[in-house]
């Protein structure tokens, strides 16, 4: 960060600051908000587990330094402003006066540093890697946080959400096995919404946290969210209004026409700019054909995307044109284009010598469908039909979700879908799919398919580190025509997952993290 | 002298019973084990994969924490050790007793299974028995259709089309759920809520139940009616209300009593379909989320739970052999 847009940052966070006290004036309150969990999740402390749905309920509970926008940009969570040294080593946080744990007891910078510092690099793996960039974290008064890093890291202030960096009671936490804490069951946070109740396998009821920091908030007396496993269950209950909020893929996909159309019902695709949720077909680049370029560029001629979104996506997807989505930071249109053509991947497998054998087939491939529910099989009936046209086929094979993780995390595949959300900056959710580095056996994730290319890691590098926004976009820029050109995974959709919700509350989406916000500005007209 | 004896040998004969029931426990917990561990998969890893990252560190360590790292047969000594002392470990996933989230879960399960179990039994019997009565009749002929299709109906089918029915066009039954939440019910009232969720689950699970032991009891009863000693106590003059009654029913109730035992096990721990349907807080969805996410405590314990049902559940139906067979304790005798 350049001094100009240092000057821009702390212009928009004191800008935003009086923004959220005008909003709070005159709106009204109370009111219950019913909405879904699925699945549900094994713990509601964030700090210990980052499953999805506990993201989304634990965002109510805890809270971090920042939020960020549609446009990715940090805006103030628990910390009113930030400075960041010219060096780009040096990051000052400070936070909101009067801000309480659910158990009374003020937070401070103390719980911070704790959090970030020994908590988080414990248990949360996201965090452990971002924070292990950090050479000393300080609280030099109970509202002042300041982190001097070892390097500079470009995107660190895109670490402080409250899905990467959630902020626990040092009171609670100092000197226990933090996993094992007994009070994980109060879920202590300083969220706008409490535990009051988890009735396993029913409901996890929240209420408000009367000492929370931002005036007049939360609007909402309560949120409760119902376990309903079953997806036409669940659909039942947003078309009968039980619930009056769905995120994710509460409903299928084939069901989110027809809410579209229910009068009384708001849709949206906002909120997920943060995540980005980017899917691919993965190859095991180690494995023959898939160790040869030809085959790869072939493979993305073979898939009709447009089709593919349309048929087994239903609409609620994008055409994916590289590893970086179009949702992100450093996104470059101008890459190599894969059109689907049959023709041209006939010819790209003929050039590479593998050609029909006396069955007609060129290949026999195993592609491990991901347990993740019926659309990932579709999808992968979907690639079989494309692949076939060309003489390649593609035996379906079946696991569950221990099963796939363990194949694909031991290299142990040939081809899979893999999904990977983008967490706002290349830097922290795109690099680690394809830098040497990041090849690492029994690690999901990671750069499973053994994607390999000194250039490819010397340029990710160099844009994490790089503090000017103009020279990180050219390197991110490069490193994408290098990607597409090699195609270590087959890119196929931006998913567009939904947010639709009874039109009597309001504010719901409104940063870039969309469901998995607090909610502490949402209310009820 | 004689008294001494006496209870001496029924203590004998208890201490036996228990080291019995101890080893067969033992046996089916390290069978258990075996079988679960046999699934490929890693705990850890499958944390991990939700969420969305991996660390090496954090990985060791969860495997670790959970006691993976140790080798399998010391990993088995310590769970045998822990079955024998009614300790069933913690949740790898949701890091809490086991035996609480069983406990937990097992009253909605058994309010859900037994009430089905009890409903089936009673409405098929006695409606397998009716037409076996009356068999090659057009109503004979009416249940056999009926059950047929009843037995051939899928349970989740079923289920949705009762919510279909009864909560999205007649509006009259909650489509999902336990009981009504966040309400503020009397005593009397929560129990009425209750009964009012539990109607279509029930139904839908009873039904593939009724229709097997419909077509069982009406199948013993023909079986029955064509016996000696049917005819006997025709020839003695006897009624056919008392024929029926003591004499048939007793003697076709055999059958029905050995699958109904065998099958009210399976029930406890099967009724993940239903329970997934109608959102349902009981152990079969439990189990299922347990083996999705090869969290060992939790299966082993369920697992062990069910068994010691299943044991319990035997030794019910031995006695309700003997009550409605009194040749069966002489024979045991």
């Amino acid at each position: 960060m350049n001094r100009r847009e240092f000057t821009a940052a702390m212009l928009a966070a004191s800008a935003a600051i009086p923004l959220g006290i005008t909003r709070a004036a005159g709106q009204p309150k109370g009111g219950t908000l019913n909405t879904i969990i699925q699945p549900e999740p094994p713990i509601l402390v964030t700090a210990f587990n980052q499953q999805q749905p506990t993201l989304t309920l634990g965002g109510k509970i805890y809270e971090s330094l920042l939020k960020y926008g549609a446009d990715l940009k940090p805006l103030p969570g628990m910390a009113q402003s930030w400075e960041v040294s010219p060096d780009g080593l040096t990051y000052t946080f400070k936070l909101f006066p009067g801000i309480t744990f659910h158990d009374g007891k003020p937070m401070t910078s103390e719980d911070v540093v704790f959090s970030c510092m020994k908590v988080l690099t414990e248990t949360h793996p996201r965090a452990r890697q971002n924070f292990a960039r950090v050479a000393s974290a300080e609280a030099p008064d109970p509202l002042t946080v300041v982190f001097k890093l070892k390097q500079p890291f470009a995107p660190f202030l895109g670490c402080f959400d409250c899905t990467s960096a959630p902020i626990v009671p040092k009171h609670i936490y100092e000197g226990t096995e933090f996993r094992k804490n007994p009070m994980n069951d109060k879920a202590i946070g300083t969220g706008p919404f409490k535990l009051k109740e988890w009735v396993r396998g029913s409901h996890v009821h929240l209420v408000r946290h009367d000492g929370y920091y931002r005036k007049d908030q939360p609007y909402l007396d309560e949120i409760i969210y119902r376990i309903i496993p079953d997806s036409a269950s669940r659909a039942l209950a947003l078309e009968n209004g039980t619930v009056q909020l769905v995120q994710w893929s509460d409903v299928e996909f084939f069901d989110v026409q027809r809410f579209k159309s229910q009068k009384n019902l708001a849709y949206t695709t906002k909120g997920y700019e943060y995540f980005a949720p980017h899917q691919w077909l993965e190859m095991n680049n180690r494995v023959a054909p898939m160790n040869d370029k030809r085959f790869r560029q072939a493979v993305m001629h073979l898939i009709d995307r447009d089709a593919m979104n349309k048929r087994v996506y239903f609409g609620n997807a994008k055409v994916a044109t590289g590893p970086i989505s179009s949702k992100t930071k450093f996104y470059d249109p101008k890459v190599k284009r894969y059109d689907f053509s049959v023709e041209k991947a006939i010819t790209l497998l003929d050039e590479m010598g593998l050609k029909p054998g006396a069955n007609g087939k060129r290949a026999e491939i195993k592609y491990l469908v991901p347990p993740y529910g019926e659309v990932y099989q579709r999808a992968g009936e979907f690639f079989r039909q494309s692949f076939s046209k060309a003489g390649i086929d593609l035996v379906l094979v079946g696991t569950d979700m221990a099963g796939w993780a363990d194949k694909v995390g031991n290299w142990d595949y040939e081809m899979t879908q893999n999904l990977l959300y983008q967490l706002g900056d290349p830097a922290l959710g795109v690099a680690r799919t394809y830098i040497s580095s990041n090849i690492k056996k029994g690690i999901l994730f990671s750069n499973t398919q053994g994607y390999s290319n000194p250039e490819v890691d010397r340029l990710f590098e160099e844009a994490a580190v790089a503090l000017d926004e103009a020279k990180r976009q050219e390197l991110y820029s490069k490193v994408q025509q290098i990607l597409v050109e090699e195609v270590p995974v087959a890119w196929t959709l931006e998913l567009e997952y939904p947010i639709i919700y009874d039109k009597a509350f309001k504010e719901i989406v409104t940063t870039g993290i969309g469901s998995h916000e607090t909610f502490g500005s949402v209310y009820k007209s | 002298m004689t008294g001494t004896r006496s209870t001496a040998r029924i203590g004998l004969l208890v201490a036996a019973w228990i080291v019995r029931l101890v080893a067969i426990i033992l046996v089916i917990a390290t069978f258990n084990f075996v079988l679960v561990r046999a699934a490929p998969g890693d705990p850890a890893m499958v944390m991990a994969g939700q969420s969305g990252a991996a660390d090496p560190k954090i990985l060791d360590d969860l495997r670790k924490e959970y006691g993976l790292d140790k080798p399998y047969l010391v990993q088995l000594g310590t769970h045998l050790a822990r079955v024998l002392t009614l300790d069933l470990g913690y949740s790898y996933r949701q890091r809490r007793p086991v035996l609480d989230l069983i406990l937990e879960r097992l009253p909605a399960t058994l309010l859900l299974t037994l009430t089905a179990f009890c409903l089936a039994l009673l409405i098929g019997t006695t409606l397998g028995a009716l037409a076996g009565l009356v068999a090659g009749s057009i109503a004979d002929t009416v249940f056999t259709v009926l059950s047929l299709l009843l037995y051939a109906t899928p349970v989740f089918w079923l289920g949705l089309m009762l919510v279909l029915v009864f909560s999205v066009t007649l509006g009259w039954l909650p489509p999902f759920g336990y009981e009504t939440i966040n309400a503020k019910h009397t005593a009397i009232e929560r129990i009425f809520d209750i009964m009012k969720h539990m109607i279509m689950p029930v139904i839908s699970l009873a039904a593939i139940y009724l229709a097997i032991y419909a077509r069982l009891m009406r199948s013993s009863i023909i079986e029955v009616s064509h016996q000696d000693f049917i005819k006997t106590a025709r020839a003695k003059g006897l009624a056919r209300p008392r024929i029926v009654v003591s004499h048939m029913l007793r003697n076709a109730l055999v059958p029905v009593v050995t699958v109904a035992g065998m099958q009210a096990g399976a029930l406890v721990g099967g009724a993940v379909v239903i329970e997934t349907v109608f959102a349902w807080p009981g152990l079969g969805r439990l189990t299922f989320e347990a083996v999705l996410q090869r969290d060992y405590p939790v299966l082993l314990g369920i697992f062990l739970i069910l068994s010691v049902i299943v044991i319990a559940l035997n030794l019910v139906t031995d006695l309700i052999y003997r009550l409605i067979d009194p040749r069966m304790t002489t024979e045991a005798a």
